[in-house]
Order: structure tokens, then sequence, then C-alpha cells
């Protein structure tokens, strides 16, 4: 809004006003637009899921339910068929769960050990690996998933929980390492030098100085992290088999393993339930997150 | 007594630049070494060297006799001032003062102690329970000071820590470095930009240039004969005049003409006979007096025009055109100097230094 505010001091009078009247109503018009163009299909997506079946193939696409029920919510966690079983998501919910927080948390550590050292100890070929790394980054999922099969295979890791969480940690260092590198490098390099002389020593360092400096950019990775494990999907069906299915695997197979009617409402409240996680982190650390990807220094 | 710290030709490059050249300088326990010089000139990078921040390209440091290569920071038991406080932004002015003796294991109650008696001393008891970034530039200074004075190190290694205090403030903390000094014996390593705190505190004066030692010796040799032009000129304030001069020999000393706008040159005789035909005189403000109340061996009076008169409260300066240079005098307080009026004043040619013109190298 204050964009206009440069029209109202050339342009005092009248006309300057209405200018600004009218501009301020077009930018409001067109915001309304898209919010309700994005708002459209999850308004969709929770009436659908309240309403019956009975409800949907009578009424209305975008009416409200004229009966609320949590019939399909109840169906899509605990017993709607994924193939042959009939248990909803709820396992596949834990599996999620089971998988996505050490991930998360795995590679989260390990990028910021790795931004610690190229950031603040600089060595002979930091700046390559870092590049590497970086490159790692823009490896399109597909490339890797034969090589990975592989290696899991090697390791004894095929179709595993574990061996899910390795391929994340895996894929995900290149960028938890790339957030925390940049972080650090803002922090004065006098910072580890006074600890050096004090005697403290690389965990030390790391622990005492560098991670209670981290909180925004940790909270930057586990987000980044989070949605990406946890609405993984090309992985998940890769490298798992029937007990360690992740969520969005056993959604895709509700939705997709149709015996008999289409029961639209219990698709869209799976649909949600698989969404909820990552708003929920969201929700929780959004304003940490706008706050981490804009603090680039660290003074004080 | 083997010295405390020896440097034997270091080097030290960044890349293909050289920042210290040769340096070669050794203090004994107890010396308490100034290191002073323009800025850029790689004061901090010696400090970090010394310390073991920094890798060195050549040359040797060793801290009481012991050969400090391979030696980490931590192990070389010293402390160390920051030039830019590097305090812990995510501690507590006592966390970061007890860092040190926490990751060293002492004891929670020696702590408490060394603590509060290094927070009184540096006047911040009521800031122990802030963050840096709630201190002004000053009192993080402090700060940076109470982490190295709580530990009990063979080596103090101090860069600029009193820049940013304000003049009554400097004064006191310059007193209370002193008094450690002398209290506990301890070696110091001390970078300044300001001229006092180098004269008063030093037993060692190190002037450095370019990564080049100019000079090393204490604060009376370094203000009284400098050994080049750079030395002479950046010690002392206001600066030694450095007067271009000719001279003739005359019987069994020298004929010193010093040419002037108003033709007729001043002329100084100095019983040296061994001085080339172009020197460049260097006579300190205070070894110009008003005649009459300067007397000795080498004083000789001379009749100036006076430019410029600029009183200082205890002094008066009086600035005087000679060989193409403002030539400062440090006159007594109630001088009748007037602008644009010749006076007499005494040159004290015992206290001089002659420089040669090309090289800047001291000649007596
Ligand atoms: N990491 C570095 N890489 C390359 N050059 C550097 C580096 N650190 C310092 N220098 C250069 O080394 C020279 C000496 O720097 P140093 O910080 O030691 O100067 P200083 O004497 O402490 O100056 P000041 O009085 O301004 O603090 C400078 O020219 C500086 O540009
Ligand atoms: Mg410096």
């Amino acid at each position: 809004m204050t964009n206009f505010a440069p029209a109202s001091t050339f342009n005092a009078g009248s006309a300057g006003k209405w200018r600004r009247a009218i501009l301020r109503l077009i930018l409001l018009s067109v915001l309304v637009i898209f919010a309700l163009f994005y708002l459209m299909p999850l308004f969709v997506m929770v009436t659908t899921s309240l309403k019956s079946l009975e409800e949907i193939r009578t009424g209305s696409l975008v009416a409200l339910p004229r009966e609320v029920t949590f019939e399909a919510w109840r169906t899509a966690w605990s017993s709607a068929c994924t193939g042959i079983q009939c248990e909803g998501l709820r396992p596949y919910f834990w599996n999620s769960v089971q998988l996505a927080i050490p991930a998360v948390l795995i590679s989260t550590l390990l990028g910021a050990i790795n931004g610690y050292v190229i950031a603040q100890w600089k060595f002979r070929g930091a700046n390559l690996i870092f590049s590497l790394m970086l490159f790692g980054c823009f490896i399109p999922f597909q490339v890797v998933l034969l090589p990975m099969a592989r290696t899991l295979g090697l390791m004894g890791l095929a179709g595993s929980i574990p061996g899910l969480i390795f391929v994340h940690v895996v894929y995900g260092i290149g960028f938890t390492t790339l957030f925390f590198r940049n972080y650090y490098v803002s922090v004065p390099s006098e910072l580890v030098k006074a600890a050096k002389v004090d005697g403290a020593g690389f965990f030390r360092i790391f622990w005492s100085i560098f991670l209670p400096l981290s909180l925004p950019i940790i909270v930057v990775t586990v987000i980044w992290q989070f949605t990406q494990i946890w609405n993984d999907f090309l992985f998940g069906v890769s490298f798992s088999q029937a007990g360690t299915q992740p969520i969005t695997v056993a959604l895709n197979n509700i939705v997709n393993s149709t015996t008999g009617v289409k029961e639209y409402n219990v698709d869209m409240a799976a649909a949600i339930i698989a969404a909820l996680p990552t708003l929920l982190v969201y929700v929780v650390a959004g304003k940490y997150f706008i706050r981490g990807l804009t603090a680039g220094s660290v003074k004080g | 007594m083997a010295p405390i710290l020896d440097i034997t030709s270091l080097y030290k490059n960044y890349g293909q630049t050289e920042i210290l050249k040769d340096i070669n300088v050794s203090i004994e326990p107890g010396d308490f070494l100034v290191l002073v010089g323009p800025s850029g000139c790689g004061k901090s990078t010696l400090l970090n060297c010394i310390a073991g921040l920094e890798p060195i390209t050549s040359g040797s440091i060793e801290i009481d006799g012991r050969d400090m290569t391979q030696v980490s920071p931590k192990d070389r038991d010293i402390a160390m001032v920051f030039q830019s406080y590097a305090l812990y932004p995510t501690m507590t002015v006592a966390k970061n003062i007890t860092f040190g003796m926490k990751v060293r294991g002492v004891d929670a109650a020696t702590q408490e102690a060394k603590l509060q008696q290094v927070a009184s001393q540096l006047q911040i008891e009521q800031l122990l329970h802030r963050r840096p970034s709630q201190l002004s530039g000053g009192q993080r200074q402090r700060v940076a000071m109470g982490r190295a004075l709580v530990r009990d190190p063979k080596l103090f290694l101090f860069d600029e820590p009193l820049s940013n205090l304000d003049a009554k403030l400097r004064v006191e903390m310059r007193s209370e470095i002193k008094k450690l000094h002398l209290n506990l014996g301890a070696s110091m390593v001390y970078v300044t930009h300001d001229q006092i705190e180098a004269m008063t505190l030093a037993t060692k004066i190190v002037v450095l240039k370019g990564g080049v030692v100019q000079q090393i010796g204490s604060p009376a040799e370094i203000y009284n004969r400098p050994a080049n032009l750079f030395v002479a000129d950046f010690m002392g304030s206001p600066a030694m005049n450095l007067i271009p001069a000719r001279t003739h020999k005359n019987g069994s000393g020298t004929r010193i003409e010093i040419a002037r706008d108003t033709g007729e040159p001043l002329v100084l005789s100095d019983p040296n006979s061994d001085l080339p035909s172009d020197v460049i005189l260097g006579l300190r403000p205070e070894d110009i007096a008003e005649a009459g109340f300067r007397a000795g061996e080498g004083v000789q009076e001379a009749r100036c025009v006076i430019d410029m008169v600029e009183p200082a409260g205890a002094d008066t300066y009086v600035v005087s055109r000679l060989g193409g240079k403002q030539v400062t005098a440090r006159l007594h307080a109630e001088t009748k100097a007037q602008p644009g009026q010749p006076l007499n004043l005494a040159f004290d040619l015992s206290k001089v230094s002659y420089f040669a013109p090309e090289t800047g190298e001291r000649l007596n």
C-alpha cells in the first residue's frame, strides 16, 4: 500500500486522491481474486470431506455440506483400503513419522556441522567440496534411483525404513549444508579464534558458540527438510515395501484402488490428513522461517 | 634469563602478498612490548601468528623456550584481546568472561572469585548479566579485556584494547594495565595507536611499517634517537620537525644552513664534522624554545618570523616556516609571541637527529 504514497506527494489534489483510491481498489481486487483462486481447492476438499457420499452425488461441488459428518475422516484414517489391506492411513502415517523425524534431525545436524566446517574451518579444497555439495542439490531424483537401490541392497537396508532415512539424509545434506554454510559465513571468524585461545576445541566451539546462534536457520532447515521428506513420493514408492510405505504412497493407493463406487469424501479427507503435518509445522514455526530466511547477519 | 617470546626471521604471506617480512623480536619475562605502526602494517597479523591463529610462512616463534610451530592456540598458554572484541553473542558478560576457565575445568568457586575480581577492576559489575548486544562499544571492550584478565597465561596479547574508551576511562584502564603488569610481572604484547599509551606502558617498542620492523628499542630510544625518517615522523605528537638543510665543513665542525623565505638562511653549527652536504635535520618541538628559556651546550639562538600561535593550555605552540617546512616549537604558556612578528628561538642541537634525504636513515 505504501507503494502508492509517492503519487499523493506529487499530486496532492483530489485527482491524486482518486487515482490513489482506484489503484488501491485494483490492487485489492487482484489480491482477493488470487486468494480465492488458491483457497478454492482447499475449500472444496474440506467441504467434500465433511459430506456423505449421498450428498456428494446429489449436491453441487461448491455447496456447503447440509449435514456435517466425520465418517469419511474416520474411514480414511482407519479403514480405507490401500490395495488388499483395509487399515486406512494410520499405519502409513506412523511410517512417515518414523521416517521423517530421524531423517530431518540427522540431515539437519550433519548440515550444521558441514556448514560450520566449510564456513569457519577453511581447509584446502573446502570450496570445491562445497560446490560439489551444491551440485548434489540439483541432481534430479530419477538419476539416483538405480544406484541408490543397489547401494541400499548392498547395505542390507532395501525396503526398510532405515533405508529410506538413509536416502533422505543423503539427498538432504546438500541443502542443509548450503543453508548452514551461508548462515555461518556471516559469523565473524574472530569468534572461533577467541574460543580457540580460550581453550575450546572443534566440537566445543560448535556446541557452545555456533549452535546457540543457529535457531533461525535450524527452523528454516527443519521446515524445508520436513516438507521435502514428508511429501516425497518417488523415493517412498521406489524404496519401500508392503509394511514400510510412507503416507504419500498410501494416499496414492487409496485414491487409485477403486473398488466399486469412488468415495470422493474419503479421498479428500485422506489428502488433508496427509498434508496436515507439514501445515502444522509451518504454522508453529513459520514466523521463524521468514525471520531465518531474511536474517543475514547475527551481530550481537 | 631466557626470552619468554622469541620470534626469528618470521615471514607471513597471504597468498602472494607478503604481509610480514623478516621479523626478529624477542622479549624477556616481564617485558611490555608495544607494537605501533600505521593501519594495515601487520600488527594484528603478527599477534595472530604469535597466538597460533594464523599459520606462518617461514621462521619460528618460541614461547618460553618452546618452539610453537606445531602447537595449537589453546596449548600456547596465551590470552588475547581481539581488536574486534569477538565476544560470544549468545552468552552473558559473565559467561563470556568465565568461558575459558570453564573449558579448562577450573572449579566454580575459583571462577566466581576471579570473575568478581576482574569485574570490579574493569568496572563492569553491573553488566554481568547482559548480552554483548546490550553493551556500548567501550563496555564490550572492557568485557573483552576481562576475558583475558581472568586467565593467568605466560603471555598476554592485546590488540588495541582501549581504543574505544572515553578519555577518562582510558587513563584509568591504562593504569590498571600498568598495575597488572607491575604486580603480576606478566609479559605482554600490546598493539596501540595511542602514542601516550605506547610511551607510558612499554618497556620496549617495535615500530612496524608495511610488515617490516623499522626500529626496536626502549621508549626513550625510539623517541630520542629514531632510526629513520619514518619512525621520527610517526612517533611523537606533535611530530618531530624534519627540516631540509645544507651543510658545509667548518673547521672541526659543520655549518648548517636552513633556507628561509626571507632569503637569508638560518645558520646553526654542529661540532659533528661527519655529515653529508644534504641532510634532514630533526628536532622535536620541545627542543625549540623561546630564547632565554633554554640553556646548555648545544643551544643556539636565531631570530625567526612566527606565522602562527596556538595556545594549548600548559604550553603554546608556535609555527615558523623554515627550509620550506612548517616548523613547530613548544614555548611556555606566557610567551609574547605574535603572528607575523619575529621572535628569538633557541634550538637545542644536543637533541638533534640527522637523516639522509635519499634513504631516510639516521646519520648521527
Ligand atoms: N585474511 C587476509 N587475507 C589477505 N590479506 C589480509 C588478511 N588479513 C589481513 N590482510 C592484510 O594484511 C595486512 C595487515 O593487516 P593487519 O590486520 O595485521 O593490520 P593492522 O596493522 O592490525 O592494522 P590496524 O591498525 O588497522 O588494525 C593488511 O594489508 C590487510 O589487508
Ligand atoms: Mg589491527
